[in-house]
């Protein structure tokens, strides 16, 4: 999705930014996404059941609305880091399933050359540098990139994703600090699910909100709601900005929750059901749509389209994986390192 | 013939966390969502419902400051038990284990000691890619202050950790995740299986095999196969990395006269590298009827594709290859 539109906004001046400054094929568009990851999300996990992958997984079900409202603003030159739950920020992002569906599956057209799998789902010609399988992981390397954007005197930001339970690795503290201390356009976005694994924030933090922590780092810090397109979108827009214009990095915390378990082995023994039901009904993808209907923004039947074409893009995805070509023990040298490379003729 | 039980490897373990803080109230237990999750290979179980939480204790997600925690904890007299979900994510801990843990007593004059133990779930073969799948011993087996142990059954995984606990110095306990499954026979009382003793787990005449954790299973499948053909391989099973248990591997090779080293780590700088070395050093050069093979993990990060995860480490069919070949023209 390219920058803020400079055609028709979908909504009228007096509506909120979100809608005022969008148009409505950009709008549309995030729609699109956020039923993408769901049901990309859904297929992979149905394969993960029938056995066509290996492996674990992690699935954002119910935070598409922090994924594609962070994203949508983006640049292919923009940077975004990348968490082990990290299907919703490719996606967002601009990445195409099939070849997630791909990696998924091992084979060598997907996005990693079946060397990463769905932990290590990437897509750095759209800007992503990958998810991650350390907690914290992408907290320093999203500070570095955008210190590389700062030194070659760029336009563009970097996006950390980081979760609620990254926030108390060392990583994160030294992190902003940094970002702080040498004004670097990076915006770290808390996808706040409540959770880190089973332990709840309350558990494991010694402040409520996350986003209480900017202040000893001196930069701004929001809590909003995660579920809300339109809040996460505004807030993160609001960050970038302040980083385009050279005025240093910006803390954003979402409120969300995932509905499924933490990943395949997950028997749910530290929440209650009736918590995980009160959140399905606080689904991101309904309450998007509805506002749309409302700002008169898509129709009903635009938005059936709209599901439909996500069905066959997901469904022809999954095709396109499972005949793809498995990697040969021959290769296991290929990418470690550039020499390995140029000894194997795979790189000029 | 009173006590045939048999437990799978995690179960062994979970019996020697619980006997162990049955028996002596400083032993308590850190980690990452080791209370009511269950830890994340199910190895603490239930053990929050029998200890409380303050002994079976959730940290937040936070290696460095949870290893050290266990390691001050373990200087001011307790007994902390931490466990890492993935070994590999120790290396965002190593400053407090390599830095702290294990030079603590020698620089203060060996006037204090750490009792700490941290358990290691290791190695590849579920499909958890690069980041989750390492096979690190060799890398604190480097450490002076340090103790490595590895075991390769139930028995030895309950006999190690037990000693781990009672032992004063700083001590990783590595568990293979393809053995947690593994069952075989645990006897019911607090045994302990010694630091730095290897044992031989297959005796034979041709060649020796030095393996440590599911390597050890590999091997003494490969010679079964051997067997078939009239090759006798004896197979080692290292147990501690740090010390190397010498004179077994010396022992045995002096009687072979043929060294081969197996271990899921990489080949270069490896398990494998500090045998060899060890045996040609000794006086079991002069017995060496053929160079030294070592068969490790292939120089790349373990790759997610089934396919290419498989052949990054050593598998029954390449070392029943590699063992054939090193005996070849001898018997
Ligand atoms: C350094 C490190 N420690 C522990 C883990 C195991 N682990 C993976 S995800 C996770 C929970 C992360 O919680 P959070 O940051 O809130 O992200 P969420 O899973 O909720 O999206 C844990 C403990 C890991 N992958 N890396
Ligand atoms: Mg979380």
């Amino acid at each position: 999705m390219a920058t803020k539109t400079t055609g028709k906004p979908a909504a009228g001046k007096n509506a909120r930014p979100f809608y005022a400054n969008h148009s409505a094929a950009q709008l549309k568009e995030a729609l699109r996404r956020m039923y993408l990851i769901r049901r990309f999300e859904e297929m992979a996990e149905e394969s993960y059941v029938r056995g066509l992958t290996h492996g674990t997984m992690h699935l954002s079900v119910g935070q598409e609305a922090t994924a594609v409202g962070a994203c949508m603003d983006l640049s292919n030159a923009d940077y975004i880091t990348s968490t082990h739950r990290g299907h919703g920020h490719c996606i967002g992002k601009g990445a195409e399933v099939k070849f997630m569906f791909a990696e998924f599956f091992g084979k060598e057209e997907g996005y990693c050359r079946g060397r990463g799998g769905s932990m290590h789902i990437a897509d750095p010609a759209t800007g992503n540098l990958g998810a991650n399988g350390i907690v914290g992981g992408g907290l320093p390397l999203a500070t570095g990139a955008a210190l590389a954007i700062k030194q070659r005197k760029g336009k563009d930001v970097a996006i950390c994703f980081f979760g609620d339970g990254a926030q108390n690795e060392g990583a994160f503290h030294e992190a902003l600090n940094m970002a702080a201390v040498w004004k670097l356009p990076v915006v770290y976005v808390c996808e706040n699910n409540q959770y880190g694994m089973s332990v709840s924030t309350a558990r494991s933090t010694a402040v409520k909100d996350v986003a209480t922590r900017a202040i000893a780092y001196n930069m701004p810090g929001v809590t909003v709601d995660g579920n809300s397109i339109a809040d996460v979108n505004e807030a993160v827009s609001a960050a970038i900005e302040r980083a385009r214009n050279g005025e240093g990095p910006s803390l954003v915390e979402c409120k969300t929750y995932r509905t499924k378990g933490h990943s395949r082995s997950d028997r749910n023994r530290y929440r209650s059901k009736e918590e995980i039901e009160e959140w399905k009904g606080k689904d991101p993808i309904p309450a998007f749509e509805k506002d749309l209907e409302a700002h008169g923004i898509a129709s009903r039947s635009e938005i059936d389209a709209i599901r439909e074409a996500v069905e066959k893009e997901v469904q022809d995805g999954f095709n396109f994986a499972t005949s793809g070509t498995n990697p040969t023990p021959d290769s296991l040298l290929r990418g470690v390192t550039t020499t390995d490379d140029i000894a194997m003729g795979v790189e000029a | 013939m009173s006590d045939i039980r048999e437990l799978s490897f995690s179960a062994a373990v979970q019996e020697a966390l619980a006997q162990a803080m049955e028996a002596d109230e400083r032993v308590f237990l850190m980690g990452e969502d080791i209370g009511v999750y269950g830890g994340a290979f199910q190895v603490t179980g239930d053990l929050v419902h029998r200890f409380g939480e303050d002994r079976v204790r959730d940290t937040p997600i936070a290696e460095l400051g949870g290893a050290g925690v266990a390691v001050g904890a373990a200087v001011a007299g307790a007994r902390p038990v931490y466990e890492f979900q993935f070994s590999d994510f120790a290396t965002l801990a190593m400053e407090q284990i390599v830095n702290q843990a294990a030079k603590m007593r020698f620089m203060l004059g060996g006037k204090v000691s750490v009792p700490v133990v941290f358990r290691m779930p290791c190695g590849s073969g579920t499909g958890a890619a690069a980041q989750h799948s390492q096979s690190l011993e060799a890398w604190f087996g480097h450490v002076p202050g340090l103790k490595v142990v590895e075991a390769s059954t139930p028995e030895d995984a309950k006999g190690l950790l037990l000693a781990a606990i009672d032992d004063p110095d700083p001590v990783l306990v590595f568990e293979h995740k393809l053995l947690y499954k593994v069952k075989g026979h645990v006897p019911a009382g607090m045994y302990r299986t010694p630091i730095g003793k290897a044992v031989v787990r297959r005796e034979g005449k041709h060649a020796t095999v030095v393996a440590a954790a599911i390597m050890v299973h590999k091997a003494l499948e490969a010679a079964e196969i051997l067997a078939k053909e009239g090759i006798d391989i004896e197979v080692i099973d290292l147990r501690t990395i740090r010390p190397i248990d010498g004179p077994t591997i010396i022992e045995s090779v002096k009687k072979t006269s043929r060294l081969a080293c197996v271990y899921e780590g990489v080949k270069t700088l490896g398990i494998g590298a500090e045998i060899s070395a060890l045996v040609a050093e000794s006086e079991a050069f002069d017995y060496l009827d053929a160079p030294i093979l070592r068969l490790g993990g292939s120089e790349s990060p373990i790759p997610y594709s089934p396919i290419l995860e498989k052949a990054a480490v050593p598998q029954t069919d390449g070392i029943v290859e590699s063992l054939r070949d090193l005996v070849k023209g001898r018997i």
